[in-house]
């Protein structure tokens, strides 16, 4: 083949791939545009002091934050546990039945999660459209994350301090506790700090379990419906005014930074934990 | 984001899991408290086990009234309907008692959330590809973590968001802008002939799924990509073949089953994705799109939009509809999200399909 021909099909080729990444990387800066676009009128303090019934979000926030919490109550210890027997306990057999268990739970549409949710917590258990409903319906979706991430970070503690200690005769659980778990603590933080991360920005599993409230939280686990950040932005979405979608702007916004505030805490974790792991014998 | 436990922030190259030998457990070898704390792990472990079956036997069971009153009408007809709900008359088919006029024919639904996904992995599979490679193979070192921030970016923005952008930018635009231009393939391919709408409907929905899609496969291909052995990309290189050349005959080669498993994963993505789908699909019932840009639906779609309505059947059997309408997602999804497992566990012996949205 003619060499002109081959360097032109590489050029071509090239471009072609760097245009996808441009396709790429746009749609998330315009993404972030039209949030600020949209909320920039609206942001001032007033977002957090009036509650969603007068055009704020002080309700939704604290609602956003209180399932997170709640979310990390459940799914925290649940998964961590679960990730901890998987990786140190489990005989092989067992270990492959409930990884696919947990991975086939990830690819459970949210909504069926969510439908579930209603008909199982808000109905046949009477607690209604509730925090507890919301909050079992959201770990639901993060523990696999959760499991799996603990699992991995075990995994990755170089067996040898695993045989260390086992040679020197500690317990199977000590040796966990004094030689695996501190090495492995910062991959699982980052773990769970993502799962927040995932939480923060559902909505579909939140719609019938959660439900929705222009008040602020109250701690009730049962029967009080919460206000959160996503339902503003699917709301207002719909909603035909200005103002409206000034607020789902914002709403959107501030799932964002949330999200993005995870995210970036998530990471310095695992540089910690890449940094942890290079110290240690492999 | 880098959802990719295995690849978190380490030098390492993530690729499949260590290595290590089964675990194998004589309960001599364990103290009584060890054998308390594996019990209590194990019931740990179990959870998302059992969640996964309770998730799915309540769906069973729920939507079992609305199979046996629709019969096979429920995959093939093309209305659905909860009947009227205030007048007292019941309508009893099969057995099973409704209220007077309901329908549950799910085709158009289940139609939607085939096509939107189809067209959402055909677009997205070859512009995750060529975005990975671009970005691991051209992009200056120093620069690909920055630049794969907006890949983690993308990840990370919540679904509604994308919804709300879709309804406020995007489809107005694509509709001013892109559309017409499509619209004149109509004169060959009947699908895209018609009016081009106003940007909601099956097209743009479709696109904003493949934004939604593409770092599930970009970041399953990232991975793989780097895991090409050098020397073998070095060597094509010195044989004096371009990089595209190298690309085609060394790189993609090597990760491409890979690919397929994270393109299954995406596509199960696409069919379960709720919210933004809702919001620039256009919402059409009881008819199929009548063109590609056209107004539709999808089942998760529906599940969310009439869900509502649903409560005030008294029989109850609207609820039992919509159970049916998920029960066929979930079936679909979960096949398709387990088959990509499947294929990824062969292909790497580990686990370096992300789990969670995407991530």
């Amino acid at each position: 083949m003619r060499p002109a021909l081959r360097a032109g099909r590489d050029l071509g080729f090239w471009t072609l791939c760097f245009l996808a990444l441009a396709v790429v990387v746009a749609p998330s800066l315009a993404m972030v545009g039209t949030l600020l676009q949209q909320a920039g009128p609206a942001l001032s303090l007033h977002l957090l002091t009036a509650t969603t019934a007068n055009n704020g979000l002080q309700n939704a926030i604290l609602g956003s934050l209180l399932i997170m919490l709640g979310v990390l109550v459940v799914a925290g210890p649940i998964g961590i546990l679960g990730g901890i027997y998987l990786a140190e306990f489990a005989p092989a057999a067992r270990a492959g039945v409930l990884r696919l268990g947990y991975e086939t739970l990830a690819g459970v549409p949210s909504i069926v999660i969510g439908f579930v949710g209603y008909v199982l917590l808000a109905q046949a258990l009477h607690w209604g459209f509730s925090l507890l409903s919301g909050i079992l319906a959201l770990s639901a979706i993060v523990l696999p994350y959760v499991v799996k991430t603990t699992e991995v970070a075990l995994l990755q503690v170089p067996s040898t301090l695993r045989d260390a200690g086992l040679a020197l005769g500690l317990s199977r659980l000590t040796t966990l506790r004094r030689a695996l778990l501190p090495p492995a603590v910062p991959a699982i933080a980052s773990g769970l700090v993502l799962a927040l991360a995932i939480a923060v920005g559902e909505t579909a599993p939140l719609l019938y379990t959660l439900g929705f409230s222009d008040q602020d939280p109250s701690l009730s686990l049962f029967q009080h419906p919460i206000g959160y950040l996503t339902y503003v932005v699917y709301l207002n979405a719909t909603l035909p005014t200005r103002l409206e979608h000034e607020v789902a702007g914002a709403a959107g916004l501030a799932t964002l930074l949330l999200i993005l505030a995870l995210i970036g805490i998530g990471r310095l974790a695992s540089r910690r934990a890449a940094r942890f792991r290079a110290q240690l014998p492999t | 984001m880098s959802f990719f436990p295995a690849a978190q922030g380490t030098g390492r190259r993530a690729g499949p899991l260590p290595i290590r030998r089964p675990i194998r457990l004589r309960d001599a070898d364990l103290t009584r408290r060890d054998r308390l704390a594996r019990s209590g792990l194990l019931l740990a472990a179990g959870i998302p086990t059992a969640m996964l079956i309770l998730i799915a036997a309540e769906m069973v069971v729920q939507s079992l009234p609305a199979f046996r009153y629709a019969g096979w009408g429920f995959f093939t007809g093309r209305v659905f309907s909860f009947g009227n709900l205030y007048v007292t008359k019941l309508q009893v088919q099969n057995g099973v008692s409704a209220p007077h006029g309901a329908t549950y024919g799910a085709f158009t639904f289940i139609f939607g959330t085939l096509v939107s996904s189809v067209i959402a992995l055909l677009v997205a599979l070859p512009l995750a590809v060529g975005a990975v490679l671009a970005l691991t193979e051209r992009v200056p070192v120093r620069l690909q973590s920055t630049v794969s921030i907006f890949f983690e970016l993308l990840a990370g923005i919540p679904s509604v968001v994308y919804g709300f952008w879709g309804i406020l930018v995007l489809g107005p635009l694509l509709a001013a802008h892109l559309y017409p231009v499509l619209g004149r393939l109509g004169a060959v391919v009947p699908f895209f002939r018609g009016p081009v709408g106003y940007g909601e409907g099956l097209l743009t929905a479709s696109l904003i799924l493949t934004l939604m899609i593409v770092p599930i496969i970009a970041t399953t291909t990232r991975e793989l990509v780097r895991g090409v052995p050098i020397l073998a990309k070095e060597g094509a290189l010195a044989l004096g073949m371009t990089r595209y050349e190298t690309a085609r005959v060394v790189t993609l080669p090597y990760v491409r089953r890979g690919i397929w498993a994270a393109a299954l994963l995406g596509w199960a993505r696409a069919l379960g994705e709720t919210m933004a789908v809702l919001l620039v699909s256009g919402n059409l019932l009881n008819g199929l799109p009548a063109n590609i840009f056209s107004p539709f639906s999808t089942m998760a779609a529906t599940i969310v939009a009439m869900l509502d309505s649903a409560l005030t059947d008294a029989t109850g059997m609207a609820v039992h509809a919509l159970a049916a309408l998920g029960v066929v997602l979930l079936v679909i999804t979960v096949a398709t999200n387990l088959l990509g497992r499947l294929i990824i566990r062969r292909v790497t012996g580990g686990a370096v399909l992300p789990v969670g949205r995407g991530i």
